[in-house]
């Protein structure tokens, strides 16, 4: 009879060390990441400093760069495919975890996943060729009265904020259902049966899973959002790709991923690239900025749970 | 009673609300896959699978290269960032709350984040430049760094969701942490885990951009990492910008191809979880 | 037993070593403009089945890029719609030298209801119409250009590129020419700040956005408007003459510069001279270093330049380029034995 191996502090170490390693390895990639764009684009920041975050002119002839415009763009299109996509996710999510009978489940699965499957490019070539003319005709016959609200106005050229908001949704629907889903599956049986067995109904036991889940569901929608952020082949199909600030849906604007894989090839002169480079950084400096935001959000939701805990209801630990 | 009966009528609402978010996502990816069967089957036929592109007024030429490339680079690209991706996950998981997790988990959101042209860009720097050209290694490199933050997040979330009891009970039996997560916490969550590496393969398999500056593409057939090596997605984008009739069929043909490998990958990788999952039960 | 094995083992080796001899792959990769990728991919494809064993590998990422990855060395050559300046030129380490390939055009192409004969358009005024100063088709500019022709009151909606491009370059090279507002207001580069307009990604979309937008106008280069099918006009020349752009009016606009074409070939033939020119026409140019680091790769070229120049013409007319007029190719030629092999 052997006895177990009483486990040592050296194997706690290397276990420790060994998958720290590759955590290490991911947070040299992004810092590399961070440190390239910084150096790449040094010599715009130099010439341009903070403007660049204020200034609208983009003009490569008079070497005048500014990024305002494009981090409009960005943020206006991912938030409304956000807004658009999160609830459609939550959804399918929802019903697929908790509401599908058994058979339907694994083809429901696939299918939302062969959305992910479509390449991007797939996504800009459809949008143009059937979402755009299906939204000018939609913006063709808007009534007047709507037209006039700073939302809904301007030239009907189907290409715009609005074919963009759509596309983007779509793509990034089975990236947050998804890992939504899966994060669903894992909540234990026990948490259900005993909201069932306090007398819930079908949506209240989803509630308290989706409660309990409730940090993956945060880290399925910031997926997701990542995704809409650096989107860039589909959206500068139909986006309309020219620079300006406008709240109007149906205004063709620019986001910056979008600018940077336009004119990055072609970009002559040392001062241009380097501006691209720059609103590379500027996308960057975004993105960590959502993500310390949306720890924030998760933090601040999970401290309620250590007092809830306590409470004797449907929330309590199995 | 009044209370209960809008309860319920509650809940049927939500029920009908979900299912039709299933619907309204089903609809778009209908219209999307019908309009590229449609286009794609038309040019789809052997000489695709076996022949390499033809240049401009010559019909007939094909995508054989492109189709090994791609399979190539995203191989490549899967073995660079499936061990990373899970086993900082891994990390994360187990060692959720120290600073450095959260560091990790922080720095993966914000690769995420970060363009695919970008990525790009800085594989050109890191992986072409230095060594003085294109190859389709430096392909993989390119999309093996934007596969890790979808593996790493999926892992880290679905260890979390294990039952610690699961974990306390193998530490209990006497098995190291290592033990313990690879031959218990971690197959509990291998289906998830798969999701996620299907995800990020679903995500790569379709991006132009970071190939462009890495791998390049190749009209001739090569199997050499060290070389610029075709992929289907620079290919096809290729086809689709420019003038001719053909060569936008071709595109067609190969986005066809392209989503048709994904899915069957995907439908592969889940049979595959399935009968894990059987075994794992059934012990 | 043991001189048998022996023979074996050299015939072997000699075997393989013959077999690995005849079959050397000679691999060259090249990276640059978008605007000749088709006949480039004709060429070299056609280069191959002359001499199985060499393989060619042009990518088209784009003029800039073609320039940076030459002059960074990671590819061997170069292509570029645009000529490199002399701050370019001066940052590479080892001298790079241009040769002229083929020649193409850049054609207003546009989509009105009701019009189905060709108009005519003057320099000024299409720089007009891009400024935003011209905004209805039937603007007294345009009308007195087409007379007989019945333009309606439709807005003018312009379409311009919203990517980086050797076509844009051409484009507004020839409206800063003929247009001093257009060269003070906007310049000239592959991108551009665009007065008005919307951006379409690709010649492509240029086209599809000017055929699916009515009153719209574009520009796009000659093979995409002859390939859809789109309605383009007549520009009036440096000599007055309204020319159409076709593979004959280009090649003419390239035969004047050929008598003050610089050693370097680095000229723009936009708005050239003759009565029978286009004037929107250029170059375009692969960029070659003049000391190779690769003997045996740059002696490969230097023999593929040298068909191209003569042979790979005849390929450019159906693809919609214009072959390069006979007096370039001989210039060419002296230039080639420039290269130090």
């Amino acid at each position: 009879m052997s006895f177990p191996r009483r486990t040592t502090r050296r194997d706690e170490l290397l276990f420790r060390g060994g998958t720290g390693a590759f955590a290490l390895l991911l947070i040299v990639i992004v810092a590399a990441i961070a440190f390239e764009l910084g150096r790449q684009s040094s010599l715009s920041i130099h010439k341009f400093g903070w403007q660049f975050w204020h200034t609208d002119v983009w003009d490569p002839v008079a070497e005048q760069f500014g990024a305002r415009p494009f981090i409009w763009g960005t943020l206006y299109s991912s938030i409304l495919a956000l807004l658009i996509s999160t609830p459609i996710a939550l959804g399918i999510a929802v019903f697929i975890s908790e509401l599908a009978p058994q058979w339907m489940k694994k083809p429901l699965v696939f299918l939302t996943e062969l959305l992910a499957a479509i390449p991007s490019i797939v996504y800009g070539l459809w949008g143009i060729f059937i979402l755009v003319p299906l939204v000018r005709q939609f913006e063709l016959n808007t009534p007047s009265w709507l037209k006039a609200t700073p939302l809904f106005h301007g030239p009907p050229v189907g290409v715009g904020m609005l074919s963009t908001a759509i596309v983007l949704s779509i793509m990034v629907i089975p990236f947050t259902s998804s890992v939504a889903r899966e994060v669903l599956k894992s909540v234990p049986q026990a948490q259900r049966e005993g909201a069932y067995a306090l007398g819930a109904t079908r949506w209240e036991a989803i509630r308290m899973a989706l409660f309990y889940a409730r940090t993956g569901i945060i880290g399925a929608i910031m997926l997701g959002f990542g995704r809409a952020l650096g989107e860039t082949m589909a959206v500068t199909m139909v986006i309309g790709n020219n620079a300006q600030i406008s709240t109007s849906l149906y205004a063709p604007q620019y986001t910056m991923a979008a600018v940077i894989a336009n004119e990055f090839t072609e970009a002559t002169g040392d001062l241009y690239l380097s501006a691209l480079v720059e609103i590379g950084l500027v996308l960057f400096v975004m993105t960590l900025i959502i993500n310390a935001l949306s720890r924030a959000l998760i933090w601040s939701m999970a401290r309620p749970a250590r007092r809830r805990a306590s409470r004797p209801a449907l929330q309590a630990a199995a | 009673m009044m209370r209960d009966r809008w309860r319920r009528a509650l809940s049927h609402t939500v029920l009908i609300l979900s299912a039709a978010a299933v619907l309204l996502a089903l609809v778009p990816l209908a219209f999307i896959f019908f309009y590229v069967v449609t286009r794609g089957v038309a040019a789809l036929n052997l000489d695709f699978f076996r022949r390499m592109p033809a240049p401009v007024g010559e019909l007939g030429g094909g995508m054989a290269n492109a189709i090994v490339g791609s399979l190539m680079v995203t191989g490549l690209g899967s073995m660079f960032a499936i061990p990373i991706g899970v086993l900082s996950g891994v990390y994360a998981a187990e060692y959720r709350g120290t600073r450095f997790a959260s560091a990790t988990r922080f720095a993966a959101d914000t690769l995420n984040g970060v363009p695919s042209i970008v990525i790009g860009m800085f594989a050109f720097g890191v992986a072409v430049l230095p060594f003085g050209h294109f190859s389709a290694l430096a392909g993989g490199v390119a999309l093996g760094i934007m596969m890790i933050p979808l593996i790493m997040r999926t892992t880290e979330e679905l260890l979390l969701l294990v039952p610690s009891s699961l974990r306390e009970g193998a530490l209990a039996l006497g098995a190291t942490r290592a033990r313990a997560v690879f031959t218990v916490v971690l197959p509990a969550a291998l289906p998830g885990i798969i999701t996620g590496i299907l995800l990020a393969l679903a995500r790569i398999a379709g991006e132009t951009a970071p190939l462009l500056f890495t791998a390049l593409n190749n009209r001739f057939w090569s199997t050499d990492v060290r070389h610029p090596i075709a992929t289907l997605t620079v290919q096809v984008y290729l086809y689709a910008i420019s003038a001719y009739e053909d060569w936008h069929r071709q595109a067609w043909a190969g986005a066809l191809v392209l989503v048709t490998m994904v899915f069957l990958c995907s439908i592969l990788a889940r049979l595959a979880t399935a009968r894990l999952e059987r075994l794992h039960r059934g012990a | 037993m043991k001189p048998a094995r022996t023979f074996f083992t050299a015939a072997l080796s000699t075997i393989a070593l013959a077999a690995t001899l005849s079959a050397q792959k000679v691999q060259i990769t090249g990276a640059g403009a978008t605007f000749p990728y088709p006949i480039y991919s004709k060429w070299f494809a056609e280069y191959n089945k002359l001499h199985p064993n060499i393989e060619i590998n042009y990518q088209s990422l784009g003029s800039g890029a073609g320039i940076r990855q030459v002059s960074s060395k990671t590819v061997f050559f170069g292509a570029t719609d645009g000529p490199m300046t002399q701050e370019q030129l001066d940052a590479v380490s080892g001298k790079i030298l241009h040769f002229p390939t083929v020649l193409g055009g850049d054609v207003p192409v546009y989509n009105i209801a009701g019009v189905t004969q060709q108009l005519k358009f003057s320099g000024p005024v299409l720089a007009d119409i891009f400024l935003g100063k011209i905004t209805k088709w039937n603007d007294p500019a345009i009308s007195k250009l087409n007379e007989g022709v019945s333009l309606p009151g439709t807005d003018i909606t312009v379409v311009h590129r919203s990517d980086g491009s050797g076509t844009t370059y051409i484009w507004v090279d020839y409206l800063a020419k003929v247009s001093p507002e257009w060269k003070q207001k906007v310049g000239v580069n592959t991108s551009v700040n665009w007065p008005v307009g919307l951006g379409g990604k690709g010649n492509e979309q240029v086209a599809g956005l000017v055929k699916q937008t009515p009153g719209a106008i574009g520009y796009v280069e000659l093979i995409y408007a002859t390939q859809n099918k789109i309605s383009y006009g007549a520009v009036q020349n440096a000599a007055g003459k309204f020319v159409t752009a076709s593979t004959e009016s280009v090649t003419a606009a390239a035969a004047e510069a050929a008598k003050k074409m610089p050693p370097d070939f680095r000229v723009s033939i936009t708005n050239a001279p003759g009565d029978g020119a286009y004037p929107i026409s250029s170059f375009t140019w692969l960029l070659l270093y003049e000391t190779p680091q690769d003997k045996a790769l740059g002696k490969v070229m230097v023999d593929f330049m040298n068909w191209a120049l003569t042979d790979g013409q005849k390929f450019a007319p159906a693809l919609g380029y214009a072959p390069l007029p006979a007096s370039v190719v001989e210039l060419e030629k002296k230039a080639l034995l420039k290269i130090k092999l």
